[in-house]
């Protein structure tokens, strides 16, 4: 067994997950571990920060553990306030931007994925905010104090749960989205209807099919001007419009990336000495990195990068093995009318069927034998995810 | 279910994503029943919403969601 140290960079779920499962192995409790992230290091469930106004709690009381905490549960080092500069892959070296110098036998990309900012003109567009990490929470909430109009710019999952949250604890929020309905890239349409009817019932107003162009600061408030013309008030304005992986180190190192640091099935980049997982990585069903044409696997959710981190700590151990994804259905955190959504694979065949009765929405996506493919659940309905997902094909076997 | 039953049953959230599972409210839909005590969920039960296993819960108190 190497004696020589893992690498992790980044301490979100996917770096503190993949530290965790390394040390219920046998085999990974006796190798060195470092976790080296640019902020505090705490730990904290990032689905949390979506529902903490209805919890009623403050952004210091989401963490679980501070970094200390971390580093004795885990037995590891954990250098904090330490963003990366490079990776130097011929020294096998993390060189951290103070100049610090980190030698490695592995290294785990573990840096999550970027708000996309959407072009916007005005005064006052450096004021919209994003909110990506608990950081960035704080912020949103340190802004939002005392204020009660909010205008989300973004209609997908985290604009949703947040208008669920805000708009439950007395706040008047706006959603704009260029889409017809909520979460259409998940949902269809019946699906998608229902929930913004639901949110509507608890006060969200939706601006559909139109993207804001300028935010600008009238009277001490923002004004969102929006493509059709017309033009949102608000006290605190946030941009959920998506999230684009964290590449630029990769490949500022030379790895091959795509939409993400492109890995194979043992979560390897194009150098077998740098493993990535999480919302950065674009996982490959077969081939290797650096392959032309190949296409992966991009999923920004907690449940991939828990079995990501389950094969990654196996692999580290010594003991290779592959990523497997059985179906993963997302949950949407909307308290008010709860969303669950598997949805069929890009390019599947096959046809919604929707039912919808008073209790919420069940849509089912078959193919032409019949096969369960995808599903879509809204409010009572969520409750037959157990029972569909079984009926679901893997999506890595 | 009397008063009597009802009390001391907790609440345990997942601590990767957030997931509660309220032992008053069981998780029938996967065959746990209301009721069930968190030990005697078996040990290989994994969070529904995130896969992480049985180990990462803990128990938390959490206030009522609107």
């Amino acid at each position: 067994m190497a004696r020589e140290p893992i690498v992790i960079l980044g301490t979100g779920l996917a770096g503190y997950n993949t530290a965790r499962e390394l040390r219920r192995l046998e085999a990974g409790k006796r190798l060195a571990l470092t976790l080296v992230t640019r902020d505090d290091g705490r730990f904290y469930s990032k689905p949390d920060l979506s529902v903490a106004l209805a919890r009623g709690k403050a952004p210091d009381e989401i963490p679980l553990a501070d970094a200390g905490e971390m580093a004795a549960q885990l037995d590891a080092t954990i250098l904090t306030h330490a963003p990366v500069a490079r990776i130097d892959r011929a020294a096998r070296k993390v060189v951290l931007e103070d100049g610090r110098g980190l030698a490695y036998g592995r290294v785990v990309l573990a840096l999550g994925a970027e708000p996309v900012r959407p072009p916007l003109a005005g005064d006052a567009a450096g004021e919209v905010l994003s909110v990506n990490d608990l950081d960035g929470y704080r912020r949103f909430r340190e802004r939002l104090d005392g204020h009660e109009r909010v205008a989300i710019l973004g209609a997908g999952l985290i604009g949703c749960e947040f208008a669920n949250d805000l708009a439950a604890t007395g706040h008047r929020v706006t959603v704009a989205d260029p889409a017809p309905w909520p979460l259409a890239r998940f949902l269809p349409e019946a699906a998608g209807r229902r929930l913004e009817r639901e949110l509507a019932a608890l006060g969200v107003t939706w601006r559909f099919g139109v993207t804001a162009e300028r935010v600008d600061r009238v009277d001490g408030a923002l004004a969102l001007r929006l493509s059709d013309g017309s033009t949102i008030a608000a006290d605190v304005a946030l941009s959920a419009v998506g999230l684009r992986p964290r590449t630029a180190l990769a490949a500022e190192a030379g790895l091959a990336t795509g939409r993400g640091i492109l890995v194979d099935r043992l979560l390897r980049t194009s150098d077998p000495a740098i493993h990535a997982l999480g919302d950065c990585a674009e996982v490959l069903p077969e081939g290797a990195p650096g392959e032309p044409g190949r296409e992966g696997l991009v999923l920004p959710f907690v449940m991939p990068l828990v079995q990501g981190a389950r094969a990654l700590a196996r692999t580290l151990a010594g003991e290779p093995t592959p990523v497997r994804y059985p179906a993963m259905p997302v949950a949407v955190k909307t308290p008010a009318h709860p969303v669950v959504v598997a949805p069929p694979a890009p390019g599947a065949e096959g046809a919604w069927e929707v039912a919808e009765d008073e209790g919420g929405v069940r849509a089912l996506f078959r193919a032409p034998d019949g096969r369960l493919l995808g599903f879509a659940l809204t409010g009572a309905h969520v409750k037959e995810r157990p029972a569909l997902a079984r009926e679901l094909p893997p999506l890595l076997p | 279910m009397s008063e009597k039953a009802n009390e001391g049953y907790r609440r345990w959230q997942c601590i990767v994503c957030g997931f509660v599972y309220d032992e008053a409210a069981g998780l029938p839909e996967e065959g746990i029943a209301p009721g069930t005590r968190w030990e005697d969920i078996p040990d290989d039960w994994a969070c529904p919403d995130c896969g992480v296993a049985k180990a990462d819960f803990e128990m938390v108190e959490i206030a009522a969601e609107r």
